[in-house]
């Protein structure tokens, strides 16, 4: 691994970053785990959903809204231990094109919640790298928190799908997400505007 | 009496289990395909192509097809994952913490290897772990044989996952698709 000048943020503040930015109702997808609990504990919108398992699943998830709903731009939260479990996605995304559709990677090379482990790639690969190689060529480094933001601003005019990644400290979830897993899935249908409450 | 492959186009009235297969996706409004490809299913993956209806398109593993259509239902559109029968020994991780618990309708054709003639030792061992890992989450599937009774099965079941919101598993059979046997 070359030397990163990446600067280290936090998940928690780059995740509020990006919630304080959506003004279009805007779907989030939150991967398993501490993704989804910093995005819960951003504070809760009725467009977004957590995943309970199904670890690596964000991005293509994210992909289903975002063929389903071309008009909506569709953001997926994911660690960088879940998308090492789905790297063939990219690939997928990439042939598919979903202009809509914004791939956010929080890159701390450890599986933080199983007691911060090295995931296999920490040390040698770099997740931009496979992202270009898969086919995505709009992905970036966060080299800051206000470069975060300017590559999210970005995204949401591209013309093609966007992965940015961004290097995270050790720190664990803010929040903890209420695991009820149909009432999520019911709400985010609302958010969505595909169902009405009964 | 197996069916066997059939080069049909695919025409309404076409009577291939394929055709049939893909008029009851029509006519389910299951626009999203997507699917690791299988030999058996190469006509019917074929004519979904052809057909502007569909958008369908192959996914590096059968769990994410599945999280693609899970994505693309809460999002007020249908889908259908094609598999092979180890592509299905692959899913009990996204079917027992996605599918079941967020009470999603997955639609899943499965081509059925490892019987009525496999050549493949590991083929028909992975194919006994399918109907065991259905049966512990109660899954409902059908494992269809013959062609008069793939449409009403076929129908009746993506309508029963729709409105229970729950997953299906519809199993090809060989006596239904005539399988794959060993040519080389």
């Amino acid at each position: 691994m070359t030397t990163r000048n990446t600067k280290v943020m936090n998940r928690f503040d780059v995740t509020s970053r990006l919630i304080g930015k959506l003004k279009h109702e805007e779907a989030v997808i939150g991967g398993i785990g501490n993704t989804n609990f910093d995005l819960w504990a951003a504070g809760h919108r009725p467009q977004n959903f957590y995943m309970l398992g199904s670890m690596g699943l964000a991005f293509p998830i994210a992909l289903g809204v975002a063929l389903a709903q071309p008009d909506r731009r569709v953001f997926a939260l994911e660690g960088d231990g879940s998308l090492l479990m789905q790297l063939g996605a990219l690939s997928t995304i990439a042939t598919l094109k979903p202009k809509n559709l914004i791939m956010i990677v929080m890159d701390n090379g450890i599986y933080q919640i199983t007691g911060a482990q090295p995931t296999p790639a920490a040390s040698v690969a770099d997740i931009v790298a496979i992202a270009a190689g898969s086919g995505l060529a709009k992905s970036a480094w966060a080299a800051d928190e206000e470069d975060f933001e300017r590559l999210v601003e970005a995204a949401m005019s591209a013309t093609e799908p966007s992965l940015i990644a961004v290097r995270i400290d050790d720190k664990p979830g803010v929040g903890a997400t209420r695991r009820d897993p149909v009432q999520i899935r019911e709400r985010f249908m609302h958010g969505l505007g595909v169902r009405e409450p009964l | 009496m197996a069916i066997a492959e059939r080069q049909a186009t695919p025409a309404a009235g076409d009577n291939s289990w394929h055709g049939i297969v893909l008029q009851t996706l029509k006519r389910n409004e299951i626009r999203l395909v997507p699917y690791v490809p299988d030999r058996v299913l190469t006509p019917l993956i074929k004519n979904l192509h052809a057909d502007p209806f569909f958008t369908t398109f192959a996914t590096a593993r059968e769990e994410e097809a599945v999280g693609i259509v899970s994505g693309a239902w809460m999002g007020g559109r249908r889908g259908a994952v094609l598999m092979q029968t180890s592509g299905f020994a692959t899913l009990a991780n996204v079917l027992a913490s996605l599918a079941v618990p967020y009470q999603i309708p997955l639609i899943m054709f499965v081509s059925e290897r490892g019987t009525l003639g496999e050549f493949n030792y590991g083929q028909s061992l992975v194919c006994r772990t399918m109907r065991p890992v259905l049966d512990s989450l109660a899954l409902e599937h059908h494992t269809i044989t013959r062609l008069d009774e793939l449409e009403f099965i076929a129908d009746r079941s993506i309508k029963q996952a729709v409105t229970t919101q729950a997953p299906v598993a519809l199993i090809l059979n060989p006596l239904l698709t005539g399988g794959k046997v060993f040519d080389k």
